[in-house]
This record gives C-alpha cells, structure tokens and sequence, in this order.
C-alpha cells in the first residue's frame, strides 16, 4: 500500500517537473505540436520517452530501495541490525523487585554470530542480565530469564515490566529497535524492527538477481544450464507453432474455400477456440505423458485454432473485385489461390502468429511448471521449491524478455514481408 | 455483324425474407466491333448486375450473353475488367500487376516486358514501373489498372464506374485517356458510371436503364466520343447539343427518383 502510494507520488511528482521544465527545453516543430485538440484526438498523442524512461528507473529504484540494494542510493529503512538492550523488572515470591537487562545483537539473516557476552555476575540482585541473538526479520526464542534469575524458578516469580512498561501475558510493549512480546507462560519474545524493506526470500535486490543470472549463466542450475533451459521452451514453442500453422492455415484456407470444409469444421473450431490451452494440459498429460510429445501436442493445440482462424479471416477478407480481376484475368482457381488469395490473407495471418507465439510462449512456461526436466518454466518452479526467490524472479524477467523479443522480431517479418499491410 | 450480343436477360432472385427481386427484366442489346456505350442509371436500376452477368460473374435466370458467336459462361480474359477501385494487387509492384494477365497464360517474360513497357508508357506511367502500387496515387493506380486489362488484348473491355473515385480534376485527364485508348485500341467498350457528363463524353452509344424492374430506358447514339478523342473535353462539354442532352437525361433519372421516392412513400 505504501509502495503504491510512493509510486504515485513520483509519478505526479515527474509529471509535474517535467510539464514545468518542459518550456525550457527545445520544442518539436511538427504538424502534430500544432494541434490544439490533443485530448481525444488519438492521433496526436505520441508516448512521451521521457516518461517511458524514468517509468523503469522508478521500477528500479523502489525495487532497490525496498530490498536495501546497493544500486540505489536512498533506502527505506531496513530491518535493525546491531546490538541493542532492553530491561526488565520481575518480582519474586518474597515481593522485592529487581532489574535485569538483556543485551541483544541482531545479525543478518544470511549471516551466523554469537550470542554476546554478558558478565558472570549479571549484575547485582536476583535478577541476572541475559543475553540473546536473534536474525533480522525473525523473533527471538522465547527466552526464560527465570531460568537464570535467582528464584525465578519459584512460584510466585513474574515479570511485570520492560523498559519500565508493565507487561502481562500475551501483552507486548514497543522498546528501541524492537518488540518485546511476552508469551503465555511469562517468557519474553524479543523481535527487532522489520523496517520497510522486503526480506529477500520475499524479493531479493536487483543485484541479487543479476548475480544469479551470471551465476546460472556460467554454472547451470541443478545441472541444466539457462542456455539449455531457456533453449528447450524455445524449441518447444517453434515446433508447436510450426504443426500449429502447417496445418492450422491450410484448414483456414478450406473453411473459407469451400462450405463444406466451413460447415463441418465451424463446430470443432468454435467450440475450441475459447477452451485456454492451460485448460487441456490435465488432458494432454493423461493421453500423451509428461514428456515432449505432451507439451507439444499442447502448443500445437493452442497454435492449431488461432491460426486457422487467422487464416479464414485472411480469405473473408480479400476484395472481391481482387478475385473478380484476377479471373477476368485469365487466372486458374489454382492460381487464384496461390497469387491472389494466400498474399492477400498474409496480414491475417502474421496478426494470428504474433497472438499464437504469444500464447504458445505463455502455455509452454505453465506447462514447464506441471512438469518438466528442463525448460524456463521448470527452473522457476524447481527454484521456488528451494525457496529461491531471486532465480525466480531471474527466470520471469527473462520469459518476458524472451517473450518480448519473439514480438519484436515477428513484427519486423511483418513489415518486410508485408509492406503493403495498412496501406491498401 | 454484332459481336456482343445480349438477348433477353432477366435476372430474378429470391430474398431471405420470402420476396424476391427482379433485377434486371428482358435487357437486349447488341454492339459491334469497337463500340463504345455507356450505361446510365439511378442506383438499383440494374447497371452493375449486368456488367456483371456479361463478365460471367453472375448467371442470368434466363436469357444469353453471346460473344464472337458462343455463350458467356463464366469469367474469361476475352472479356476484361476494370473495377473502380482495391482490384490491383498489392502485394505487386506496378510491372508485375500489368504482366499478371500475360504470366497467367504461360506467355514467355520477353514478350510480356515489351507488352507491359508499351502498355505503361501509353498510360504515362514509365517511371513507375517499379513502384509498389500502393505508394500511387488514384487516378494513376486507375492507370494501372487500365493497363493490365489491355494487357490481356480482351476483345471486350468492362468497366465498372472506373473513375468513380477520383478527384473531378484526374477524372477528366483519365476521360481523355480512356478516349485515346479507346481510339488507339479499336476495343468494344462497356462502361458504367453514375455521372452523365461522363457517360456523355464516354458513349457513342449511352443507354439509360430504370430500376424496379431494371430494364433499359433509352438508348442514344452521340457524336462526343468521337469529337473528344484528342481534343480538348472541356470544349465538348461547352457545346450546345451536350447541353441539352445533359438536360434531357438529368430530368429523366430525376423523374425516375421521384417516382421511386414516390412509390416507397405509397408503400409506407
């Protein structure tokens, strides 16, 4: 909630610099910074890069400052680390009253230390001081200072305050640098600060994840190297797609060829085509196993209606007069087919291999989660077994740039291969 | 002896809500080599549908379309088209869409460049022969089309509403072309458009047809096909007999609006 509020902030903050900054820097002088009706005129509205890049330094910087990165040059308050103390006063049978104190130290969580060293005597009076480790984020065990007070093994034996505020069963009471709770037995539970930032096997910083990527780059992991992983989703994602089209785009063709072809498969393809595929993986498993014939008989169903619907889109969609001229032309049906009807449905059908990539590249990771040997989405699951957190946050950053970039470089097939798209 | 000849086409067909149309209703007509008619009418008088049935697009429910002496069945490169606007092909630049009729029929490449090269200058499109079609603008893409149907050499050429959507300017630049073509080529000719200037300039022969049932109305034979061919058409337009043609034929389709308008108000 704090975090969303923060981001907010910096957003309206950015916002604001730079509308006020803005008249200083050097104007566009297009057609387009002309326009005086900008709102609702989608066209005049160009992503603003400035905004796009301080958007991902924004990301990376809460994400630093949340996870104590040292990347990032302000922090939110982190855990307490350190060495701390607190007192405490108990009372014993025969009524007196006596303070004791704990001496605390506090150490990383991914760190061992010693409990610290307190005097023989511990101090004058039954109660004896106590000393105490604890790892940042956790809380102490609850530790029995009456076992080390004289007496405090006699009924009667209570303690009644901390930090000079009575304390009860159940009760807790805030001191410096923590929280002492006191347990239903009247033992103490001593538990530092937390701070604002997030424990890393909750979210672990930006250069965690970078060091594990270069760690799992050079040295595998649980011997599969990321090349290998990563390598396996891919192949698994082409060669889904490649059945998918090579027989998804000829059935599009037929269904908006011939109506027999449309009639009978209309059904089978309606009724598929809003069934997910992550909703066919128990299936897939039962009929064709876990293995690779399982996954890609899967990608191949999710690729399979996409494309065969681009396809037929792609034949609806040729001008009739294109046809029309074409067999006034002299044309064969064949060639009709081949020169006029499969060019004109290629918009159609990039459009159905951008959005069957994606879902393919979204279905072979959830698959890889239900089972797998190797694969992107079988090294995060097995990671977040170990509770890993940063080499699954390492393989979700890279699915989405590997996700991304099978986008990029469909669209630039797109424009060399259908220049004419949009312009017709 | 006539060369095209359309005799007793009706054309009647059913509506998904139980009616049926007539749209065309006993259409005769015969052109000689070389002709040159225009089609005229309001919207729904049939005009398209019978360009279409002489295309072979469509069947007629009863009647025949002969030409040179055997029945049109379906589509042919001995009758070409030229559709008003999106029948080029995108997906090929300006050569390869003027040679697509000659590469159809198995025509060796020398032959159809020199074809394709004499076609483009006499449409004035020698410079942009590479060009992808896409990037031209209408009236020239307009050219292009012109140019790939007489590439084929059709014995008849069809057009529908071929300069429909051009500017008033590139509209009377490419009259006088379709004019020198017409001169150049000796084809038969059968255009339609929804302009009478157009179908003025454009006709030695002009039939006007009427809607409901579409049947032809009038028939004229006009001498400004002929005074246009290279000359200027503005001075066609301004003589005395163009006038009054034009008049008589604007108040006749008007007289047919009416009337449909008319008979739709009886019916509401």
């Amino acid at each position: 909630m704090m975090i969303l509020l923060i981001y907010v902030a910096i957003f309206v903050a950015v916002m604001l610099l730079y509308t006020a900054l803005h008249k200083f820097v050097r104007q566009a002088h297009d057609f387009t910074s002309l326009k005086t009706v900008t709102f609702g005129d989608e066209s005049a509205v160009r992503a603003n890069r400035v905004a796009s890049v301080v958007s991902v330094i924004t990301i990376f910087l809460i994400w630093g400052a949340f996870t104590g990165s040292k990347l990032v040059p302000i922090h939110a308050p982190g855990p307490f680390v350190g060495e701390t103390s607190f007192t405490y006063e108990a009372v014993n049978p025969a009524g007196e009253t006596d303070e004791g104190t704990v001496y605390v130290r506090v150490h990383p969580i991914d760190e061992k230390a010693e409990v610290p060293v307190v005097a023989e005597d511990g101090g004058a009076g039954f109660a004896k001081d106590d000393a105490i480790k604890v790892a940042a984020w956790r809380a102490s065990d609850p530790f029995k200072a009456q076992k080390n007070d004289l007496g405090g093994q006699e009924d009667g034996y209570r303690i009644v305050s901390v930090n000079g505020q009575a304390i009860e069963p159940l009760g807790a009471v805030q001191v410096a640098d923590g929280e002492v709770r006191m347990t239903g037995r009247g033992s103490l539970v001593f538990e530092p600060a937390k701070g604002w930032q997030m424990e890393p096997i909750w979210l672990p910083a930006p250069e965690a994840v970078w060091g594990r990527l270069i760690e799992i780059a050079r040295e595998g992991y649980q011997n599969v190297t990321l090349l290998e992983n990563l390598g396996w989703s891919l192949f698994r994602v082409l060669v889904g797609f490649l059945l998918g089209s090579l027989v998804g785009i000829p059935l599009g063709y037929a269904m908006g060829l011939s109506g027999w072809f449309r009639g009978w498969f209309d059904p089978i393809v309606e009724f598929m085509r809003p069934v997910p595929p992550l909703a066919l993986i128990p299936l897939v498993i039962i009929w064709f196993g876990i293995w690779e014939t399982g996954k890609i008989s899967l990608l191949f169903l999710a690729a399979l209606w996409i494309m065969t619907i681009a396809a037929r889109a792609g034949v609806s969609g040729v001008n009739i007069s294109k046809v029309h001229a074409a067999y006034s032309l002299g044309a064969s049906r064949f060639q009709v087919l081949t020169r006029v009807i499969v060019p004109n449905s290629l918009p159609e059908i990039f459009t159905g291999a951008r959005v069957a990539m994606g879902v393919c590249w979204g279905t072979v990771v959830a698959a890889e989660l239900v089972a797998a040997e190797k694969g992107a989405g079988k090294m995060i699951i097995a990671a977040s077994k170990f509770q890993n957190t940063d080499i699954v946050m390492m393989g979700i950053i890279l699915i989405g740039i590997i996700g991304y970039g099978i986008d990029i470089l469909m669209r630039q097939a797109e424009n060399w291969l259908v220049p004419w798209k949009g312009k017709a | 002896m006539s060369h095209l000849i359309i005799e007793d086409l009706s054309m009647r067909f059913d509506l998904p809500n139980g009616e049926a149309v007539q749209a065309l209703q006993d259409v005769s007509l015969e052109l000689k080599q070389g002709e040159l008619m225009s089609v005229l009418g309001p919207s729904g008088c049939g005009k398209t549908t019978l360009l279409n049935i002489i295309a072979g697009f469509l069947a007629p429910t009863s009647g025949r379309v002969l030409l040179n002496g055997h029945e049109v069945r379906g589509p042919d490169p001995e009758r070409g088209m030229v559709f008003q606007k999106g029948a080029l092909f995108e997906w090929m630049n300006v050569r390869k869409n003027v040679a697509f009729g000659p590469s159809m029929k198995g025509m060796p490449k020398a032959e159809t460049d020199s074809i394709v090269n004499r076609l483009l200058d006499s449409v004035g499109l020698h410079d942009f022969k590479e060009k992808a079609v896409y990037e031209l603008s209408g009236g020239m893409q307009q050219r292009v089309a012109l140019a790939r149907c007489l590439a084929n050499d059709p014995d008849v050429i069809l057009m529908d509403e071929p300069l429909g959507a051009l500017d008033a300017l590139t509209r009377e630049k490419m009259q006088g072309l379709v004019l020198e073509l017409w001169k150049e080529t000796g084809k038969t000719i059968i255009l339609i458009t929804h302009s009478v200037e157009e179908a003025l300039l454009l006709g030695e022969r002009l039939v006007v047809m009427a809607p409901r049932p579409g049947r032809i109305h009038k028939e004229y034979r006009l001498p400004f096909a002929k005074m246009g061919v290279g000359a200027d058409l503005r001075s066609v337009k301004s003589d005395a007999e163009f006038g009054s043609v034009r008049e008589e034929i604007l108040n006749m389709i008007w007289e047919m609006e009416e009337e449909i308008m008319g008979r739709q108000e009886q019916a509401l």
